[in-house]
């Protein structure tokens, strides 16, 4: 389990996997700080976590949803807080913060503030005991932001991790007055102490990573929509709570003032965002369009309603979004007011209905009423970010975020402090997590050395030897507060199970995930002499990793523990059946333990690792990936079949920051050849690349064979070549990379310019964003304007999509009179004859003539699905329905694919900035280097095996793999046997149901344990009594 | 008849199916309780003695829920699956048992209404043919 603050001496410590090597510290406990703390731990690098509030989580565990899958928020997050908390190399330390940094990059010295929390974690159990008698009742609940209130000590919320109860000293009448004291006597570990003192602790660290977040931007600044005055009116962020199955009203959406059920509810955009007016901010905050939709979706789910979106543009660049908008707006039936601004919101007094008054698509004022508003507030730099930023010794940009520069998006401007998450721009989870990854490769350069040791593997008690004995089985039935207890008759069915064979404990819990009854399951475990455990809960997907922990650290092996799913697949699926629910919950424990009572202990074979890496690209995100990934020791073999590194960033001819890319890539490339760790092969074509994680092979079609233990796909994507406008025939059209090079060596002379946004995007043929053809032409309408302010520069577009800062580069256009026509997103592109262009112009609610000397086709990126899916097919990686790689997971896993060791960055993830394929290229090497950097890999146990005495050798199961796991051997008696190679073997079990000897078994899913979970299904009557 | 409550045994993948009925418990979708799931890793594999023995200990209904066509996780389990799951049903219609007894249906993992759906239809089927043969025999 985690180490905790406790367990540390409150001097200066050096403290890590030994005592060479630095430790890292990570501040701020949000998905982007969790991310970035696994993959330093996972690399062997002891991290310390530090977060102000009493829990892990951030922001992201508040949430109710996420775009654009829906996943539940809580549900993909909390097996990772659970992961932090514990992972052996991670000390977390929640409610405490930073107070000094003193030193240099490699030897930092940071000074630590342990917050007195008056609870000793190490003896609370979360139990909440001490919260029902609090007499202090009535202080608003920051993690519900103030919806509902909370007691002077209480548990941030249900899924907090460490879950421990804290006193807020603010309110608290014992520490104030020195009158009370009822939590302690309430209290039956005796874990209160209202005599805690804040400490201070100094951590030597070798690098550190800032992830504070960001918040959301004070609604009540934006007074003409009349939040905190009207009470219909709610931020965004207060409607993930109410919305939420955990918020305060259990996901019942309800008009705040009446109760009543919305009949029809307004989303209002750029709440603080994208505007000029004082207390606003004028960038774009990313992330509100998207989530806007979600809500709207998510809500329609709820109850029949009718749902309105308000926005200026609608800015759906990322993976998919584009999709999900038009399934919003087509499926679920959202109305989209296209180039819409409310500009104000009144209150009708008697009924609290909201009228909402916006300029339509026809620039016509509109006044309507709706039951509800929901403001789309924007993200702002986290609160106390100057003192945060002098703390740290780092620079803010000129809106108050992190400062960065587009060739070095992680690195802050002190050296060996990086930045991941919305601390550096407003963005959304997936660029977080890919960023926090590539922060932690950042970071760990600077504490592996040629001294560096690796943290020593956790040492688990000696696993008992089970072999032959008669089952023991321990039952833990969870109430999961009262997400199973309200609708299960959990008592009963707790009693129920001392009936059944084999089981000799058997208990409830009010969360059997909670780090006391995980604890309590190991102590069990010798207490009872227990040889087999099974918890009833909730999903064996999200959970079993825990249970299987706690199996481990009470000497049992892992897979002798079994799951019960009587939470999502039974009390939420039935909550109005109290009996037959019950009876369910009984049959599901009893075929558990039926299965429990038939496991074995499984032991992962070994796969040695060989510790190189491939990367197939070698444009900017290829090559960064190689340089970080060859930074911390390990060789690199990059592949590019061009004859030249660079990809398509050579045609790039502008600045970043004041640098020419061309420079930057000429000093990547320098820097990539001269490495010693890294192998360029120019020319090159990849032929296949057989083997498995930790077992490469990188054949290349010249015959060459270089063994490695991960794979990245950097091959980035093409740009779509114009069929329309006339392109390639007429000297006027243009592509914006032509387009640029004219405008700089001057030899555009057009006096009437114009650029056709989304050409070959957002269309029939390619239906998604191409997301950044906005941003390239407002930068080259931008010079040409500022070359010859007296030119016509026009941009004919659909949504103007400049996301993030680069909002001050649709500003600067329109300021230096840019002029833009926006179109219908559904109707026809505009028109061409050679000489004018005709388009459809919303705002006139007509057709316009634009004379053009020069047209710019805004041409955007094409998947180069034919040589994806010929690596594809190599490794057995999925492509989406766009034609890009189909990572592991779009919100958690952004650069891992499912087949383990094959990784994807950059443009062939999705079309990107620059800043960001750079960004995400370290994000897969620290990936890459989570495999790489170990000896071995452990497989999973649940693999098939052959039972040579059964098999006959007929070879149907070497056709049925998938995987070519399967080979035919013979034997030492000149007999044809299969055989399976566990490191190739997936697990799957299909040549188990395949072969007719029976001779084939999958472990941890034999054929007898599924048989008895039959059986203990309907050999008894339901509900077994 | 009225009072039927028939048993169903549903066999769920471990990555698709099981994670959508593990979907449609967070979505709160409701449904009949008279299925039991049992997870394997995938719905290749579900033996198609699993299924046999499920109907002779009085099973009224089996359903295989596997992930959509192309979206295995072991890249083409489900079209093992499916091909001897049409195989079973076969075999089953030669045993005197209603082939519609047996089904098969993708559901991924964002598919919790799906599974929600396909319960609810598949348990209605059930009612509609009534309990097993096996019980008519028994009685």
């Amino acid at each position: 389990m985690g180490r905790y603050v406790w367990d540390i001496p409150n001097t200066t410590l050096v403290y890590g996997g030994n005592d060479l090597s630095k430790s890292a510290l990570v501040i701020g406990g949000g998905i982007a700080g969790i991310q970035a703390s696994l993959d330093l731990a996972d690399r062997g690098i002891h991290v310390y976590l530090v977060e102000k509030d009493a829990t892990i989580g951030g922001v992201m565990c508040r949430l109710d949803k996420t775009f654009p899958t829906n996943d539940c928020s809580a549900c993909i997050l909390s097996p990772k807080m659970a992961d932090c908390n514990g992972h052996p190399n991670i000390t977390t330390l929640t409610y405490h913060e930073v107070l000094k940094v003193d030193g240099q990059a490699g030897d930092f010295k940071v000074t630590v503030l342990k917050k007195a929390r008056y609870v000793n974690p190490k003896e609370c159990t979360g139990c909440g005991d001490c919260l029902a008698k609090c007499p202090v009742k009535n202080i608003p609940d920051k993690y519900e932001f103030g919806l509902v209130n909370r007691k002077a000590i209480y548990i941030p919320h249900a899924q907090a991790v460490p879950r421990v109860a804290v006193i807020d000293k603010d309110y608290c009448n014992m520490i104030k007055k020195g009158k009370c004291g009822i939590c302690a006597k309430n209290c039956g570990k005796g874990a209160i102490h209202y005599d805690d003192k804040d400490e201070e602790i100094v951590l030597d660290v070798g690098s550190i990573i800032a992830a504070p977040g960001f918040q959301v931007w004070d609604a009540k600044i934006g007074t003409e929509y009349g939040y905190g005055r009207y009470q219909n009116v709610v931020t965004a962020i207060e409607y993930e709570r109410i919305m939420c199955a955990s918020g305060p009203d259990r996901g019942h959406i309800k008009v705040p003032s009446s109760g009543e059920d919305p009949k029809k509810i307004a989303y209002i955009q750029c709440c603080g965002s994208r505007s000029e007016k004082k207390g606003w901010k004028k960038y774009c905050s990313s992330v509100c369009c998207m989530y806007a939709t979600k809500q709207a979706m998510i809500t329609k789910e709820h109850g029949d309603l009718q749902e309105d979106i308000f926005f200026m543009d609608i800015r759906s660049y990322g993976k998919e979004f584009e999709a999900y908008i038009h399934r919003g707006e087509d499926e679920y039936g959202i109305k989209m007011h296209r180039g819409a601004r409310v500009s104000n919101i009144e209150e009708d007094p008697v009924t609290k209905k909201l009228i909402i008054n916006y300029t339509d698509d026809k620039n016509d004022g509109v006044s309507e009423e709706f039951d509800m508003a929901v403001l789309s507030v924007g993200l702002a730099p986290p609160a106390g970010a100057e003192q945060f930023a002098d703390t740290l010794g780092i620079e803010l940009n000129e809106y108050g975020f992190c400062k960065t520069s587009v060739f070095h998006p992680l690195e802050t401007t002190r050296p060996g402090i990086f930045v991941t998450g919305a601390f550096a721009a407003p963005k959304d989870i997936p660029t977080s997590v890919a960023e926090a990854c590539g922060a932690s490769a950042k970071a760990g350069a600077w504490i592996v050395d040629e001294n560096f040791e690796p943290c020593a593997p956790k040492i688990y008690p000696e696993e008992k030897d089970v072999i032959g004995k008669e089952p023991r089985i321990g039952v833990w039935v969870c109430h999961c507060g009262i997400n199973i207890g309200a609708v299960v008759d959990v008592p009963a069915v707790a009693e129920y199970a001392k009936s059944l064979p084999g089981v000799v404990v058997s208990q409830q819990s009010q969360y059997a995930c909670a780090q006391d009854c995980l604890d309590a399951i190991s102590n069990a475990i010798s207490e009872y002499d227990l040889n087999r455990v099974v918890v009833a809960s909730c999903t064996p997907r999200t959970h079993e990793p825990l249970f299987r922990e706690a199996c481990r650290n009470g000497g049992l092996n892992k897979y002798l523990c079994n799951m019960a799913n009587i939470r999502d697949q039974c009390s939420w699926i039935h909550m109005h059946e109290h009996e037959a629910a019950t009876a369910k919950a009984k049959d599901l424990l009893r075929m558990a333990i039926a299965k429990a009572a038939l496991l074995e202990p499984l032991v992962g074979s070994e796969i040695p690792v060989t510790n190189s890496a491939a990367v197939i690209g070698g444009g900017i995100t290829g090559m960064t990936a190689a340089l970080d990934i060859a930074a911390q020791g390990y060789p690199v073999y990059l592949v590019e079949k061009e004859n030249e590194l660079g990809g398509f960033a050579r045609n790039f001819r502008f600045k970043e920051d004041g640098i020419a890319v061309a420079d930057f890539l000429a000093e990547t490339i320098k820097k990539v050849e001269e490495n010693k760790l890294i192998t360029v092969k120019k020319g090159a074509t990849v032929a296949d690349i057989p083997g498995y994680v930790g077992n490469f092979k990188l054949q290349l079609t010249s015959g060459e064979e270089y063994p490695v233990g991960a794979v990245l796909f950097a091959v980035g994507a093409k740009p779509y070549e114009p069929t329309e406008y006339n392109f390639g025939a007429d000297d006027k059209v243009m592509t914006q990379i032509v387009a640029e090079k004219k405008v700089d060596e001057g030899s555009l002379n057009a006096e009437n310019l114009v650029f056709i946004q989304c050409v070959g995007s957002r269309s029939d043929s390619v239906s998604y964003c191409s997301r950044v053809c906005c941003a390239s032409s407002l930068r080259i309408a931008i010079k040409a304007k500022l070359a010859n302010p007296m030119a016509n520069v026009t941009i004919i577009h659909k949504d103007i999509r400049t996301y993030g800062f680069r909002e001050e580069m649709y500003l600067k256009a329109c300021q230096l009179g840019v002029k833009f026509v926006r179109t219908d997103a559904a109707a026809a592109m505009p028109e061409y004859d050679g000489k004018v262009v005709k388009a459809f112009d919303m705002t006139l609610g007509d057709n316009i003539e634009i004379p053009v000397d020069a047209l710019v086709l805004a041409a955007g990126i094409a998947p180069d699905r034919e040589n994806k899916e010929n690596l594809a097919k190599m490794v057995k990686v999925p492509i989406s329905k766009d034609g890009y790689y189909f990572e592991a997971h779009q919100k958690l896993r952004p650069v891992d694919f499912a087949t383990e060791g094959v990784y994807v960055a950059g443009a062939a993830h999705w079309p990107k900035f620059m800043d960001e394929c750079i960004a995400q290229a370290s994000g897969a090497a620290s990936r890459i280097l989570t495999v790489i950097s170990k000896d071995k890999l452990i497989s999973e146990g649940i693999v098939a095996s052959t039972n040579t005495n059964l098999c006959d050798g007929c070879g149907v199961c070497v056709g049925c793999c998938d995987y070519n796991a399967i080979t035919l051997v013979e034997d030492e008696c000149g007999g044809i046997k299969s055989n399976v190679n566990a490191g190739l073997c997936k697990g799957c079990g299909c040549c188990v149901a395949s072969c007719p000897a029976g001779a084939l078994e999958q472990r941890g899913f034999r054929s007898k344990q599924i048989i008895a979970e039959i059986d203990a299904c309907l050999d008894y009557p339901v509900g077994g009594e | 008849m009225a009072d039927f409550e028939p048993r169903i045994v549903a066999f769920c993948c471990n990555w698709c199916s099981y994670a959508g009925a593990d979907g449609a418990g967070v979505a709160r979708l409701q449904m009949p309780t008279n299925f039991r799931i049992i997870r394997t890793m995938c719905s290749a594999r579900v033996d198609p003695e699993f299924v046999l023995r499920a109907f002779s200990k009085g099973a009224d209904g089996v359903i295989v829920l596997g992930c959509h066509p192309a979206d295995c996780h072991y890249i083409g389990g489900n079209y093992r699956a499916r091909r001897r799951i049409a195989l079973l049903r076969m075999v089953l219609e030669q045993y005197g048992f209603d082939p519609k007894r047996l089904k098969l249906e993708w559901v991924s993992a964002s598919e919790g209404e799906k599974f929600q759906t396909t319960i609810v239809g598949f348990v209605d089927t059930i009612k509609a043919l009534g309990p097993t043969p096996l019980q008519k025999e028994a009685n």
